[in-house]
């Protein structure tokens, strides 16, 4: 039996112990944490995770940012992206509901990058989400990319950005798209109308329709533009104001759930009978209306996203692999998180960077960049090499049966055509008659 | 003068299915004096129950209009009767005598509770069960065509509006809640169980409003939030018709219903502000609204 310890000694000899392990520990974690974090590269994924705008959009996001996340870690995708990971590092997601409004998500934003050290986000499918962060993103030197939201304001107010980018059209787009479609396809068309969810959206994509169509079918007369609230849900009353107004075009931006129960509504009352839809964001529910939406209603994808997507090895590969997780084919929104990873993928693998790419790196790459993606190929033409030029196409929405949902008579308007020239106000480029526009 | 038959058609349809969404709110405050905020939650929670039975039965196990409307009504009286109990009884009832204040905070909580409950259970995919508004076809007046469906919530609304009157004026139970609404410790003094009643008129209330929600199923896209958002709305309607008052509610509805309809056809852009601004009109004339009746404070 050795010589026993007196009880002070015990306690500094435990302490002692016990402060050797803590500061092993600690050294092992932070090695292991440098290591994951020479290993990963952090991505903050924002969309809808609550919400009315959740299950048509922020949801089918989400699963797609899952599944080309996974692809992307595992080296699936088809060429040219087919080495495993971005820049050779793998891909960590924090997912963030956007939920909240644009004061929230400016706090969750600084949150993602603050504490939670991500290399770069992707989100937004809100306007005004959108318009709060860009100015945040360009003051936190983070690469951001927009994936969704249309409003022709980001790059208005963010006048000169570096870290912020748009991997998809603006509503401009939607807009001037649609009228020039209905100027080939529904020339003898007299009386239009409009129904718009009652905020920004609704208001500016209203607005640029109405000047696209003084310019293309000056002829055609606007009878009405209904506003009701957003989520709404119930269009009875705005519906008969509609049909005594005896339109042949409904034009609607609606989204979501609204432009669903607004169709399912409309068709029963028969005033999709009496008029045509045409609906800029229509083909979120071309898997869902089934008998609900007439044969005929004119729908729009925000460009050749989910029933527009082009036959290529990325969308072949996306849509069944998206099918097969999910099982549903990819509508709009999900393709449209899938162009923006793989526009994030090819901004890391050019960037030149030995490890983690730094945001200035990522941002140099996609900058007027030109990249392959399940829409095809993507310019980065737009505010000053930020935004994708893209074409926008519109068909009619067909069911029946036997076949299931078809698109027909798709036609597509290239992206010089439908967006204004890089620099110049989309307003003005419309009314003085779409200048410099390559319709051909 | 196709607008103006249009505008009264309309107005009657939207005041028929406001008076459906209020009529459980104005009974709740009326007899307990708590202004229910999760009112909008029970209308969901008949929604989203409606939406997933039509769909369950659409789905294979049959088609019949009436079984469909069969069994809107009685999902959304079941699970508006037990959510009713519940948060009578376990909350609620922990809080009678508070000021009524505290009781909004109270059931403004339980309304953020069941948002995320029914997310929980349903999940943020829109719900659609329009099949019953589909299969009611439509009827003509001119131009304008209306829907089966829209003319039946009508019908229910006058039948939940007589059903009420009777309720209160010509039963038992309703002699006892009028007792309570104009004293109720001398109610109680009297032997009345006021606490019984509260549960049986919290539960009624509760009821209508899952109702309420059964009913537009078919009509809409249930989606997470629409019970916030008919809330808004339902407070304006009882607010202008009086607080408590079932006359006041039917009338509030059509005054807001009809005004609304106006605005659509007109002015379209001015929709909401016109709710309000009814609203606003009647309490500068009248405090309590149309049929509110201002109470002696007791110390």
């Amino acid at each position: 039996m050795g010589h026993p310890l007196s009880r002070a000694g015990m306690r500094r000899t435990l302490l002692s112990t016990a402060t050797s392990i803590a500061l092993i520990s600690a050294g092992v974690m932070g090695i292991s944490q440098a290591a994951h974090a020479e290993d990963t590269f952090k991505v903050g994924l924002v969309t809808f995770l609550s919400g009315g705008a959740s299950g048509p959009f922020g949801v089918p996001a989400a699963q797609a940012a899952e599944t080309v996340i996974k692809a992307i870690n595992a080296g699936e995708l088809p060429a040219p992206y087919d080495s495993a990971g971005v820049n050779g590092l793998q891909l960590e997601s924090v997912v963030i509901d956007e939920a909240g409004g644009p004061t929230k998500q400016v706090e969750e934003y600084r949150n993602l990058v603050q504490r939670q050290n991500v290399n770069a986000v992707i989100g937004y499918i809100s306007s005004g989400d959108c318009l709060a962060v860009g100015p945040v993103a360009e003051e936190m030197q983070t690469f951001t990319i927009a994936f969704d939201c249309g409003t022709p304001r980001l790059f208005e107010d963010v006048s000169n950005p570096t870290y912020l980018f748009r991997t998809g059209l603006d509503a401009v787009a939607d807009n001037v798209g649609a009228a020039h479609y209905l100027n080939d396809a529904k020339s003898d068309i007299s009386r239009l109308a409009g129904i718009q969810q009652n905020y920004a959206w609704g208001q500016d994509s209203w607005q640029d329709f109405t000047l696209s169509m003084e310019q293309l079918m000056p002829d055609v007369e606007i009878v009405d533009n209904q506003t009701p609230q957003i989520f709404q849900g119930n269009y009875g009353t705005e519906i008969s104001a509609l049909q005594t107004r005896r339109p042949d075009i409904i034009h609607s931006s609606m989204w979501g759930g609204d432009m669903e129960a607004f169709v399912a509504q409309a068709n029963v009352r028969g005033l999709l009978e009496q008029a045509t839809a045409i609906l800029t964001t229509g083909e979120s529910g071309l898997h869902r209306f089934e008998n609900q939406a007439p044969n005929g209603t004119i729908l729009g994808g925000r460009g050749p996203f989910g029933g527009f997507m082009p036959e290529n090895d990325l969308s072949e590969w996306f849509s069944k692999a998206y099918e097969a997780e999910h099982g549903t084919p990819p509508s709009y929104p999900a393709s449209k998180m899938a162009q923006a990873l793989l526009g994030l993928k090819y901004a890391a693998d050019n960037s030149g960077a030995e490890g983690v790419p730094s945001s200035e790196q990522l941002a140099a790459a996609l900058k007027g960049a030109t990249f392959e993606s399940v829409s095809g190929t993507v310019k980065m033409a737009l505010a000053g090499g930020h935004q994708a030029m893209q074409p926008m196409l519109y068909g009619e929405y067909h069911y029946s049966a036997d076949t299931g949902p078809e698109l027909r008579n798709v036609r597509a308007y290239k992206g010089e055509c439908v967006s204004p020239p890089d620099g110049q106000n989309a307003l003005e480029w419309i009314k003085a008659g779409f200048p410099g526009a390559d319709c051909d | 003068m196709l607008t103006v038959w249009a505008i009264l058609i309309d107005g009657l349809i939207y005041a028929s299915w406001l008076f459906l969404v209020a009529a459980g709110l104005t009974v709740i405050y009326g007899v307990m004096r708590i202004l229910n905020m999760a009112h909008g939650s029970l209308y969901a929670l008949g929604a989203y129950a409606a939406a997933s039975a039509l769909g369950w039965y659409y789905n294979g196990v049959g088609d019949q209009l009436w079984i469909a409307l069969a069994m809107i009504a009685a999902c959304a009286v079941m699970i508006g009767a037990l959510a009713g109990v519940i948060m009578e009884r376990g909350v609620l009832r922990l809080m009678y005598g508070r000021d009524e204040v505290l009781m909004l905070i109270v059931t403004f909580a339980m309304l953020l509770i069941l948002e995320d409950v029914m997310k929980l259970i349903w999940g943020t995919t829109p719900y659609f069960a329009y099949q019953p508004y589909a299969a009611m076809g439509r009827f003509n007046i001119g131009v304008l065509t209306v829907s089966g469906y829209q003319l039946m919530v009508v019908g229910v609304s006058v039948v939940v509006g007589l059903a009420l009157w009777f309720w209160l004026e010509r039963t038992k139970i309703g002699k006892i809640l009028r007792s309570i609404i104009h004293d109720r410790e001398v109610s109680e003094a009297m032997g009345v169980n006021v606490r019984r009643m509260f549960t049986i008129t919290f539960m009624i209330g509760a009821a209508l409003g899952a109702i309420a929600g059964g009913v537009t199923a078919p009509i809409i896209s249930v989606v997470p939030g629409v019970g916030v958002e008919v809330i808004v709305v339902a407070f304006a309607v009882v607010v202008t018709g009086g607080l408590g008052s079932i006359t006041g509610a039917a009338i509030g509805a059509l005054i807001v219903g009809l005004a609304r309809a106006v605005s659509i056809h007109t002015m379209p852009e001015l929709e909401l502000f016109i709710v309000y601004a009814v609203m606003a009109s009647v309490l500068i004339f009248r405090p309590h609204g149309l049929f509110g009746q201002a109470v002696a404070r007791k110390i």
